[in-house]
């Protein structure tokens, strides 16, 4: 039983996202660094909020949040000052600034030209000439085969 | 010895798929009815050898053959047994010879259940799937090869990645390579019909099919993974959009895509030309899968096998194939003449909506996931995109989805009047709005998304309800069951979107969460619940060391349930893992993890109540299930009847 208290000890223990020590006493104050902490990504870890991420940085990270909505910043403030250490990197919405407007852009520009190419096919079904059958002879055959006698 | 063996057959196999993707397609082309048909048995042939390799590298792990490079890196002796077997596909090497063997498993199945395909069809589809088998076969022997051995092998392996010893995980993969693979079936008949200049009716319900079971595949696959990802990664989140998740994402709502347009195809004979491209991209985008969870050219936490050499490799693959395809494509869709006329409000205008916003769904889906590596290889931006932008980007188009939806599966073919098909849903509407109202009247305060999820979710439980009531016409609850399989089908699975939908708004509006200290005997409050941490106590595993958790929940002064999370420690890879503990339930699960030890005393704890998640799995099991029904119609069994008559 001793060796087994010790090989825990001895790897060490994982820091498992948000704390309870880390959070604070005011209610409205801690929903915004979750919030906030939420969509910020771990520097170091593979596609990890800093909520949820086990590293020490992300507790770091954690703790600055709530240090500066303490002292009174805006949530723009906060996440600003994140950026200007790590990077856009840390953002997980990218801002809809410079290139990134493609990204937010394309979707819908996408869906617009759905849109119009699905009207364009659907009003020419609408009008094209009439055949005079829907299958062709041989294509029944074809389907009586396939579909056995009954 | 045994590798060897295996080594033997998976080279076998490579030469024979070489026969297989040359000799038919010329056979066909030039009349030789004999050279077109040895297609069939070169496909079970190569199902065979495959069978043989595989069967090899899985004695190889479970005997724990460390001469085996693979197996040292991969396995350990003292693992247990079913991880030794999954451990075979939970690396790269093992993981792409599966791939291989599923797509000989497919390539086989359509040589022995095809006899009622036109046979030089038949020689022509069997030659495409031939030459995928030769692109991938040579990235594994040259690349990828899982029958290395080591010179000096050691006393034991260095284990499984230990999030990955778990049930759940052990069989996503397959899964979801069933359903990647399956899609390469609608990819080669694509592809002949291509070559053959026609695509008819008939074309559509031999594509039909296949795809439908891909696409069953493929949400049992998702389904799982996201299951794993809810107890497994200690925060009860199902759905990240990791760029591995979205890889799988794409195929799935490509291929939901694509068995609604070749629909049109087999009823209307229109939509032809764009069912093909469908049907080009939705293996397209399972190769961008591959590509993506195999290079490991986006990180996330799933690549756990990264190699950007083997990524140019599958690049070269899928440029291959898809540029070969979309070529092919483009020199022969103008062949293709629609025949059907409708007007656009029609059951066929409203599978041109349901195109429209799969198609442009997927492609949000794709610009999101490719966008860092776009914007770091063009502006040199660092950046990343997240949930966030997910979430506001593909959310609209499902909320279109499932507005049209019920009215769309509802309408008649070629025209119809928008005040006729909305009759039948009157009641569905009527249900609708009173779930909306006791939504509206549970959730405390404004939870517009509690509403709007809860309510679409509804609307499409009930337009499927109503979709099968009309059905039935005057002669009510007899005929219900007598109703071809297709319809039931369809319903479930449309009601199976539906829960899903009702599930993700509800656990994301109503969840309770609570962090804390708890100390040892002191009960604390969730919601109704009271619980208390009774103590933590030290375990040993078969491969691990414990430290667990004994939490007593009571509600009104009764236990309901003993919950046992716990923190792992795998020492041969020293990795902890937390165990979440989780009381299930039909309209919430409880959910429970142990954290650190406090120096002042005490245990962190955090504790959710995750409002209706199970039915987000109920949902895809559902959807999973419309597919199978419908995959047991009459329709695909006359077929298989006129087969045995054939034969």
């Amino acid at each position: 039983m001793r060796r087994l208290v010790l090989a825990l000890a001895l790897i060490a223990t994982p820091v498992l996202a948000v704390q309870p020590d880390e959070m604070l006493s005011d209610p409205d104050l801690e929903a915004r660094a979750r919030a906030i902490s939420r969509d910020l990504r771990c520097p170091v870890c593979q596609g990890e909020n800093i909520d949820d991420s086990n590293a020490a940085i992300s507790r770091d990270l954690r703790l600055y949040v709530r240090e500066r909505l303490v002292a009174g910043d805006s949530d723009r403030a906060v996440v600003d000052n994140v950026i200007e250490r790590f990077g856009e990197f840390v953002l997980f919405q990218p801002r809809a600034t410079g290139a990134n407007l493609i990204l937010w852009l394309a979707g819908p520009l996408m869906a617009l030209i759905g849109a119009f190419a699905g009207w364009r096919f659907l009003r020419g079904r609408d009008q094209a000439t009439p055949m005079p059958d829907d299958l062709s002879a041989e294509e029944k055959t074809r389907l009586r085969d396939i579909m056995g006698d009954d | 010895m045994t590798a060897e063996l295996g080594h033997l057959s998976l080279i076998m196999a490579f030469v024979v798929a070489i026969y297989q993707c040359s000799m038919p397609m010329l056979g066909a082309a030039r009349g030789w009815t004999g050279v077109a048909d040895s297609a069939r048995p070169a496909a079970i042939a190569q199902l065979l050898l495959l069978a043989v390799s595989f069967a090899m590298l899985t004695i190889a792990f479970v005997t724990s053959d460390f001469s085996l490079k693979l197996v040292y890196e991969n396995s350990h002796s003292s693992k247990p047994m079913l991880y030794k077997i999954s451990g075979v596909w939970g690396n790269h090497e093992g993981s792409m010879l599966l791939w291989v063997l599923i797509l000989a498993l497919f390539g086989a199945a359509a040589a022995i259940f095809g006899p009622n395909l036109p046979p030089r069809l038949r020689a022509r589809v069997l030659s495409v799937q031939g030459a995928i088998s030769v692109a991938f076969l040579a990235f594994i022997i040259f690349t990828s090869n899982p029958f290395w051995r080591l010179a000096n092998p050691p006393f034991d392996g260095r284990d499984l990645n230990p999030l990955l010893q778990d049930p759940g995980l052990a069989f996503h993969p397959p899964f979801l390579y069933l359903g990647y693979v399956g899609l390469s079936m609608a990819f080669s008949f694509a592809v002949a019909a291509l070559i053959e200049g026609r695509v008819d009716a008939a074309w559509a319900r031999w594509v039909r099919p296949w795809t439908l079971a891909a696409w069953v595949f493929l949400t049992i696959g998702i389904a799982l993974g996201s299951w794993w990802a809810y107890y497994e990664l200690g925060w009860g989140g199902f759905w990240f959009w990791d760029p591995v998740e979205n890889a799988s994402f794409m195929p799935w709502l490509l291929a939901a895509a694509l068995l609604h347009s070749a629909i049109v195809v087999e009823k209307r004979e229109a939509l032809k030309s764009w069912t093909i491209l469908l049907a080009i991209m939705a293996f397209g985008f399972s190769l961008i899968g591959t590509f993506i969870v195999r290079s490991g050219v986006i990180t996330s936490v799933h690549s756990f096998a990264s190699d950007p050499q083997r990524g140019v490799f599958i690049l070269g693959i899928l440029v291959l194939f898809i540029g070969g395809a979309l070529t092919l494509f483009a020199a022969r869709a103008s062949q293709m003449s629609a025949k059907g006329i409708f007007s656009p409000l029609s059951r066929e205008g409203a599978l041109v909506l349901n195109n429209v916003l799969l198609a442009v769904s997927a492609f949000v889906v794709f610009i999101g996931t490719v966008w860092p590596l776009i914007a770091e290889l063009v502006w040199g931006r660092v950046l990343s995109v997240g949930p966030p932008f997910f979430d506001q980007a593909f959310t609209p188009f499902m909320i279109l989805l499932a507005l049209a939806l019920p009215i769309g599966a509802i309408m008649p073919w070629k025209r119809a009047k928008l005040h006729r098909a909305l009759r039948p849903l009157r009641g569905a509407l009527l249900l609708t709005g009173a779930i909306g109202l006791l939504v509206f009247a549970l959730s405390s305060g404004h939870s517009a998304l509690a509403v709007i999820g809860a309510g679409l979710g509804s609307w499409l439980v009930f337009g499927s309800a109503a979709d099968l009531w009309q059905r039935t016409g005057s002669s009510g609850v007899s005929r219900l069951f007598r109703l071809p399989r297709a319809d039931w089908g369809k319903a479930i699975a449309h009601a199976g979107l539906g829960v899903t939908f009702i599930a993700v708004a509800l656990i994301q509006a109503w969840e309770v969460e609570d962090i804390r200290v708890a100390q040892i005997d002191e009960p604390f409050a969730l919601g109704p619940y009271q619980l208390t941490l009774r103590g933590v106590e030290q375990l040993r595993g078969p491969n691990y060391l414990s430290q667990m958790a004994r939490i007593d929940v009571a509600r009104g002064g009764s236990t309901v349930a003993v919950l046992r999370p716990e923190k792992r420690v795998y020492p041969v890879q020293g990795m902890p893992t937390t165990e979440a503990a989780i009381d299930y339930g039909f309209f919430r699960d409880l959910y429970v993890v142990i954290g650190n030890e406090q120096p002042e005393g005490g245990w962190a704890v955090r504790s959710y109540i995750k409002p209706f998640a199970s039915w987000i799995w109920g949902g895809a099991i559902l959807m999973a299930l419309g597919g199978l029904i419908s995959l047991s119609d009459r329709r695909y069994r006359v077929a298989a009847a006129g087969r045995k008559a054939a034969a």
